[in-house]
């Protein structure tokens, strides 16, 4: 395992773009492989720690599975689940084609 | 005494006595909010009708013998951060621009039944990421105490209203210090409790393990007030502890003699302003004046705390915010086909696309830095070296706050390491604005609970603040020590000039 800082190149933030789901432009692409550098470079001083026998802590409190009684309760209905939708057909979410090219250059 | 310049404590005895109606208490407040908002950026929404119904429906019930609840009239201001069912939610994001939530965030409902009166949504940074205010979507909001810098953040409005007398109470999140540096740079009081004491229901999600809620007022006194009504279970929060709630106001009024307060050496390294360490040194002294005692205490891991948190708050900040697609609520893109100039193209299926351009023109640049950050070090191959790594660091940092709360009950120190910046000083330098939550990161990565109040001020007028950080559950010994300290010093009733002083 190495945490020595790491250089981020354009690929490299183009590819955690999509992966985020986020669109960048060459603009965005250029100005966030740099502050994205900077800031792997700066966090990248925990590699400084010696942690082998350290167990991670996702949570700060010590965590149980909660249960609630198996009752019935009331959840939004349809009208308010969709009362934000960007596009619906009053019952379901419209949303473009899952599958096919995005026809995109 | 007018209702601007009472503490909640009292207004909420003034209401109750009858010698102020609810709507002219709410009425005094909207009307200050609507004279002095311009120049503050405050709040993003200002609910007037819903106020002066709601305060009417409780001078009525009062009026008639009814029961009415623990807070009956008092104005609260809500951080946008928190779902509200009869006002919009933004995040002060233009992705949620307009949402209005189907339900009512935990706090929010807590609030209602208690009488509570809101007065509106305060501006932010968006999604709570940020440490200036100036990453919201909507403007910045100005410190009251000079409208050229900023009022710390990500709860800025909620520090600055208070601060300007725009509302009594109002209330704060704080995942890595932003309920209690923006009540530190704005001279209130704001408490972040224990991780757990307070629902996060209908909290929206920035950093689900760091994410708490907490009251941010002028004195220790009005924040046990509210917390008397936030805290608590909440069965639609997996998180929330199961344990009782104390008469937080009861438990304010106890002797200091015997409390043993840490001081952490390197909290005084070269990075702190002068007049800042003088302050709190100050506040030391008065503490021990009070009867506590001061012992230097070590956490050894602090100075990784800044670099734990940018990579635990990002990671869960992109898992979070993938929730924002542009299929259920929240923005969504033109119609595809309506291409913007300069996007790089190469998406999987329309409905990727879709997702892609909606939420790169919903968020703003630091909300979309840190879902990239937080993507990138969760990512195949980086998941151990930055994420997992991390949370091993978080163990560290916890056990050297369990380690030092075995020698002493509370932890004292600067809240941050400057007064209140400019507006624009830290703008061009993501990294030197993550430096700004150096003192408070801790609190949150542990899961303990700490308080901020105003501690004096420097010679050009901006106010220190002075934190206290306490074991999980220690709220009252927070609230006690931080009331003892307001029992003995005025800084916590200063008014800032800027925006004038309150007068109806």
């Amino acid at each position: 395992m190495s945490t020595s800082p790491q250089t981020l190149t354009s690929k490299d933030v183009a590819k955690v773009g999509l992966l985020a789901r986020l669109a960048l432009s060459e603009a965005d692409l250029e100005r966030m492989t740099g502050e994205l550098s900077k800031i792997v470079g700066f966090v990248s001083m925990l590699g400084e720690l010696d942690t082998a026998d350290v167990a991670p802590l996702a949570h700060p409190l010590d965590t149980q599975n909660v249960f609630r009684d198996d009752v019935p309760v009331a959840s939004l209905s349809t009208a308010e689940a969709l009362q934000s939708a960007p596009r619906h057909d009053g019952s379901c979410f419209l949303v473009p084609a899952v599958l096919g090219d995005s026809g995109a250059a | 005494m007018q209702p601007l310049e009472m503490s909640a404590v009292d207004l909420v005895a003034a209401l109750r006595q009858g010698d102020i109606t609810a709507v002219e208490s709410a009425t005094v407040f909207l009307d200050r909010i609507e004279a002095t908002n311009g120049s503050i950026n405050a709040f993003l929404a200002v609910d007037r009708e819903g106020a002066l119904a709601r305060a009417a429906d409780i001078d009525a019930r009062r009026k008639a013998g009814k029961p009415v609840g623990p807070l009956a009239g008092l104005p609260v201001a809500l951080k946008d951060v928190l779902c509200t069912s009869d006002m919009p939610t933004t995040c002060a994001s233009k992705m949620l621009e307009g949402f209005r939530p189907p339900y009512d965030a935990d706090v929010v409902a807590r609030l209602r039944r208690a009488d509570a009166v809101f007065l509106g949504k305060t501006n932010m940074d968006e999604f709570a990421m940020g440490g200036s205010n100036e990453n919201s979507a909507f403007g910045p909001v100005r410190n009251p105490w000079d409208l050229s810098r900023t009022p710390g953040g990500s709860s800025g409005g909620s520090a600055a209203c208070v601060a300007g007398d725009m509302a009594p109470v109002a209330i704060g999140s704080d995942t890595g210090g932003s309920i209690r540096q923006p009540a530190g740079l704005c001279g209130i009081t704001g408490l972040k409790p224990t991780y757990g004491r307070v629902s996060r229901r209908g909290l929206i999600a920035f950093a689900s393990s760091l994410d708490q809620i907490g009251p941010m007022a002028r004195s220790a006194a009005d924040c046990a007030l509210i917390m008397e009504t936030i805290a608590g279970h909440d069965p639609g929060d997996s998180t929330s502890l199961a344990v009782d709630v104390p008469r937080y106001t009861d438990l304010l009024d106890r002797p200091l003699a015997g409390v043993r307060i840490g001081r952490v050496p390197e909290h005084f390294a070269a990075g702190l302003d002068p007049e800042v360490a003088k302050g709190v040194e100050e506040a030391f002294a008065v503490l021990m004046a009070a009867g506590a005692t001061v012992h230097d205490v070590q956490l050894p891991h602090a100075k990784y705390g800044i670099p734990t948190y940018y990579l635990v708050a990002p990671c869960e900040a992109s898992s979070n915010l993938a929730r924002y697609d542009g299929a259920h609520y929240g923005h969504r893109c033109k119609d595809l086909g309506q291409r913007t100039a300069g996007h790089t193209g190469g998406f999987e299926s329309p409905l990727v696309e879709m997702y892609c351009r909606s939420r790169a023109e919903g968020f703003g640049p630091e909300v979309k830095r840190r879902i990239m950050l937080g993507t990138y070090a969760l990512s195949a191959g980086y998941y151990e070296a930055y994420y997992a790594k991390a949370l091993r660091v978080r163990r560290l940092i916890r056990q050297d706050y369990l380690d030092a709360f075995q020698t002493v009950d509370l932890i004292g120190g600067p809240v941050s390491a400057t007064p209140a910046f400019k507006l624009g000083e830290k703008t061009d330098d993501p990294l030197a604005m993550y430096l700004v939550d150096l003192y408070t990161v801790g609190t949150n990565l542990a899961g303990v609970g700490g308080i901020s109040f105003p501690c004096g001020f420097t010679k050009s007028g901006l106010p220190i603040g002075f934190q206290l950080q306490a074991p999980p559950l220690a709220e009252p010994l927070l609230l006690q020590a931080a009331d003892r300290f307001q029992r003995l010093t005025d800084w916590h009733r200063r008014r800032p000039q800027a925006v004038g002083v309150a007068k109806t």
